[in-house]
């Protein structure tokens, strides 16, 4: 039988958790007796009748003295496992760990609480949001960045610290992202599947993702990368780094790129990385010539809709443009006024506003709007508007103080009220967006101010055209079917898309320029 | 993921099934952006993490071994002929509260500068007196914590690192110079003390041949103290261990008697030299370039301050809270002076109020119960960079104490380091009117993440 002993020298623990140890130590493998005590001369001196202490040790009562007594090769082993032992800290129970008491406060307190988080979702007031995404940087945690008014030289410091460490940011002002299937803030519920999309736009996002799944696709991955990304002074870092990921996604067949016209070389790169990608890459570049975009492996999609169905087809190995999704011929039938010319488009999402005032320009000529697609185009009062006119309710001027127009309808319905009295009206164009972070019934909210404004139309003896879609779906908190039921209820025309809400609004003012034979 | 913002967000992501969970987030750095963004840059920074873990071991390692007893006079580093210390930041006579300017008049009618009060006073005011904080000179004193001198002080060495700590005496409670009382029968016992109780203590401190402090004070916080505002367990065993050691000196049984009754007597005597262990385990840590752990808690009743390892000298202060608690019958918290003393230094090195779950007792002063003295030492968890696994908590299933603050997550999560303190009489002489708890301003972190922030940034 042999014995050995260890000092550890200053490490008090009081009798009973030294009991507690001793019968810990005595069941480690070979070994018989174990104690654990503050070495006092009197301590000392029981272990020494006990006959586990053979030689005397040098130590102080301040000091912890192991002894043991069993299997000669098994001892090292043993005291090593009992140091160690007893320099763990004690397992956390209630009371103990970081879990009870205060709520998370930090996203380092946060990590502690969450230990495999790996994103940040940040939607604090601007100013403090670049600081809030760099603490998650740092952290290692990838960065969903909703917060608007961030500076474009904190955005470029982020993404570039985000690229280096291989993590992304998505924003600023980025609003929408659906992540292995979970939607990020103002985004819907689509079905997964093999099309992955980066978007630079957040409601673009939402109607690609929207159409896809209305047209029997899913969706892989959608990242959002801020209105800002393609700006020639960032570079696209987080749209190459999408489209880079998405590469190498195995569950993602074929990509599309959405954004507002990018800066020229950094449209150049991003078009030569998806060139080079190895799947099929659909891009749409809102207002961007489609021969400049298109390449071997690119292929250019001048709206939201044409994107989505290229990568329908796309992903069903079809080849864009054959089959796919059928546009119903339409007309409105129903007689308008001589003086009834002018479209007015009320969004609540920028980028259809924006899509609409490029599609109606090319189609109408000069179309008015407080987000112009040239500076001629720029409405004097945003109040009111004039000829064919298209307004983003969501622009800062409208939300300044109040919440944005897909959640709080009531801009949009004072002001549908308005261009219902003006007499030279013929069609109101709408959105309405469904999803997380959307009204929770926006037809509820709509469809009684539609019903004035027509009923007011008809009282001036006159025929209104209210022209809409929902960019949503079935599995949306909102439920696509019943918000379509309802508004078409309310006498609204309803079209899958923007674009396609476009063409009928366009249709109806052309037709009736036939019909009131005016030239 | 984590949901830092529109919480609304967080419930859509879980309704959807993902894992979500929300920060309760406010701006930090009380709003200022320049330095939130500071506080970024500063976040999981390696120079940082390398620094705070050379700091953390430096203090967890450090083994303060009470000494001796020496003279203020000849033991302080740079303590000058005719200089005073004083508890808290730097100060100036005119500035100071009426408890320290009643206790400097004191030790000044100790050391026979001056033979009255108004003589007294006329002399700090002419400045002809150097008055200078204790945590200048290796030493901290509780209250006014005025050293003077001719004062005796505890030696404390940390043996690991050979660096000194220095305290005063402990006069008990009621009418004290700690508290600003200069009357005769005070300056009467501070003689005592200097003539009787110092030398026996030094005889007996000798033959016991030092005593360890850190396992003393382990010892006491699974007796139910904290070791700052509750000391009756860790003087019932420094005095278990003195008596014996006394007798074996040659001091004469009157005086030992005298001596004994004295300690006996006073259930915060330990307190000065749990102090003292403090301070030595903390300035080893201290100085360590880059480093964001706090090393010292301060206040001299009119200024809160602190400093910080990476930043050297520099104190960090703002005005000092007035403490609420309990207290004694006849006063209330309009009697009561800001917050005073060098004893944070306590908190400081994760006793105090960061072991309260060791001291449920304690909680009594703010109403509370022995559930929220654990919670108080949990909370402290999410602002210190470890545990000291020397200063278990039973009632936390023996985890060490939270302890090394570090003002990064102080300033990003808003927690003030809490602080259990007695609370002096706003006028000189008057003593303790109460007891309470009390938290560290926050401004003085956030002043703090704005230096280090420049510190690091101008190293790189």
């Amino acid at each position: 039988m042999a014995r050995a002993s260890k000092v550890i020298r200053n490490f008090y623990r009081d009798s009973v958790s030294l009991m507690q140890l001793s019968s810990t130590f005595a069941k480690l493998p070979g070994v018989e007796q174990a104690s654990a005590i503050m070495a006092s001369a009197n301590n000392v001196g029981l272990l020494q009748e006990a006959g586990l202490l053979t030689e005397p040790v040098e130590a102080s009562p301040n000091d912890l003295l192991i002894a043991l007594q069993g299997d000669a090769d098994a001892l090292d082993a043993a005291l090593a496992a009992a140091e160690s032992a007893l320099k763990q800290p004690p397992p956390s129970s209630s009371g103990n760990g970081n879990s009870c008491g205060i709520h998370p406060r930090s996203i380092e307190m946060g990590l502690g609480s969450m230990v495999g988080a790996n994103l940040a979702l940040i939607s604090t007031p601007g100013e403090y949001a670049a600081a809030e995404a760099f603490k998650a940087l740092r952290l290692g945690l990838n960065v969903m960045l909703f917060s608007d008014n961030v500076e474009l030289k904190d955005e470029i410091a982020l993404k570039r610290f985000a690229q280096a460490r291989d993590l992304i940011v998505m924003g600023p002002d980025c609003g929408t992202a659906i992540i292995n299937g979970i939607p990020l803030a103002f985004a819907n519920v689509v079905r997964r599947g093999v099309i992955g999309v980066v978007g630079a736009s957040g409601t673009g996002l939402q109607q690609v993702t929207c159409l896809i799944d209305r047209w029997g696709s899913g969706i892989s991955q959608a990242i959002g990368t801020g209105g800002h990304d393609l700006h020639r002074d960032v570079g696209g870092i987080s749209m190459l780094q999408g489209l880079k990921a998405l590469a190498a996604d195995q569950s993602t067949s074929v990509i599309v790129l959405i954004s507002k016209p990018p800066s020229p070389e950094v449209a150049g790169r991003v078009l030569e990385a998806a060139d080079g990608a190895g799947k099929p890459v659909v891009v749409n570049f809102l207002g961007t010539d489609p021969a400049r975009v298109r390449r071997a492996n690119v292929f250019a999609a001048v709206t939201l809709e044409d994107a989505a169905a290229a990568a329908v087809a796309l992903a069903n190995g079809r080849k864009p443009g054959d089959g796919g999704p059928t546009r119903p011929p339409f007309s409105f039938t129903s007689p308008l006024a001589p003086e009834q010319r002018y479209i007015r488009g009320l969004y609540s999402g920028g980028t259809f506003c924006y899509e609409a005032s490029l599609l109606l320009k090319k189609e109408l000529g000069q179309v008015y709007s407080n987000t112009p697609v040239e500076p001629g185009d720029r409405l004097s009062d945003v109040w009111t508007s004039r000829d064919h006119t298209v307004i983003d309710l969501g622009d800062d001027l409208f939300t300044r103080g109040r919440p944005h127009p897909m959640i709080d309808h009531r801009l949009r319905n004072e002001r549908l009220i308005k261009e219902a009295g003006d007499p030279e009206v013929a069609v109101i164009l709408l959105d309405v967006v469904l999803g997380y972070g959307s009204h929770p019934d926006p037809a509820g909210e709509m469809v009684p101010v539609i019903q004035k404004a027509r009923d007011l139309a008809g009282k001036a003896g006159k025929n209104l055209a209210i022209v809409g879609f929902v960019c949503g779906t079935a599995a949306d908190p909102q439920n696509l079917s019943r918000q379509e039921a309802a508004l078409r209820e309310a006498g609204v025309i309803l079209a899958e898309s923007n674009a396609q809400a476009v063409r009928m609004a366009t249709s109806v003012v052309l037709e009736a320029g036939v019909v009131g034979g005016r030239s | 993921m984590l949901n830092v913002g529109l919480s609304s967000f967080a419930d859509s992501i879980t309704s959807a099934g993902g894992s979500a969970l929300q920060i309760e987030w406010a701006p930090p750095a009380q709003g200022h952006q320049e330095v939130g963004r500071a506080l970024a840059q500063l976040v999981n920074l390696p120079a940082v993490e390398t620094a705070n873990r050379t700091a953390f071991d430096a203090y967890q390692s450090a083994l303060p071994v009470l000494r001796g007893v020496g003279i203020a006079g000849q033991v302080l580093p740079s303590m000058a002929e005719r200089m005073i210390l004083h508890s808290g930041p730097p100060i100036a006579w005119e500035n100071m509260c009426g408890p320290m300017k009643g206790a400097i008049i004191g030790a000044i009618l100790y050391e026979g500068w001056a033979q009255d009060t108004s003589k007294a006073e006329a002399l700090a005011s002419r400045g002809e007196i150097v008055f200078e904080p204790c945590h200048h000179h290796s030493a901290v004193g509780p209250m006014a914590g005025a050293i003077s001198p001719s004062m005796p002080v505890w030696v404390v060495v940390n043996t690991t690192h050979g660096n000194q700590a220095f305290s005063n005496f402990n006069e008990g409670i009621g009418k004290a110079l700690r508290f600003g009382a200069n009357s005769p029968e005070v300056i009467t016992r501070l003689k005592w003390m200097g003539q009787v109780l110092a030398p026996a203590l030094r005889a007996g401190v000798e033959t016991l041949g030092g005593l360890e402090l850190k396992t003393l004070m382990a010892q006491a916080l699974n007796m139910g103290d904290e070791v700052h505002n509750r000391n009756v367990a860790a003087s019932s065993l420094f005095l278990k261990r003195l008596i014996s050691a006394l007798l074996k000196t040659r001091t004469p049984s009157a005086d030992i008697a005298a001596v004994v009754d004295f300690i006996a007597g006073n259930d915060h005597f330990f307190l000065n030299l749990s102090m003292a262990a403090c301070k030595a385990m903390l300035d080893a840590a201290h100085d360590v370039p880059g480093s964001s752990m706090v090393t010292a808690m301060a206040r001299n009743g009119i200024e809160f301050g602190i400093r910080v390892s990476g930043t050297g000298r520099q104190w960090f202060t703002t005005q000092t809270p007035v403490v609420d608690g309990l207290f004694f019958p006849g006063y209330t918290v309009a009697d009561a002076a800001p917050d005073l003393g060098d004893s944070a230094i306590t908190e400081t090195a994760g006793v105090g109020g960061f072991a309260m779950a060791a001291s449920p007792a304690i909680v009594k002063f703010i109403g509370g119960t022995p559930q929220d003295a654990i919670d108080n030492t949990t909370a402290m968890t999410h602002i210190t960079l470890g545990r000291n696994n020397a200063f278990t908590l039973p009632s936390m299933n023996f985890a060490g104490s939270p302890a090394g603050i570090d003002i990064r997550k102080v300033v990003d999560t808003g927690i003030q380091p809490i602080i259990n303190t007695g609370i002096a009489h706003r006028e000189a002489g008057v003593g303790q009117i109460g007891a309470g708890i009390t938290h560290a301003p926050l401004a003085c972190f956030t002043q703090a993440v704005s230096a280090l922030a420049n510190v690091v940034a101008s190293s790189q």
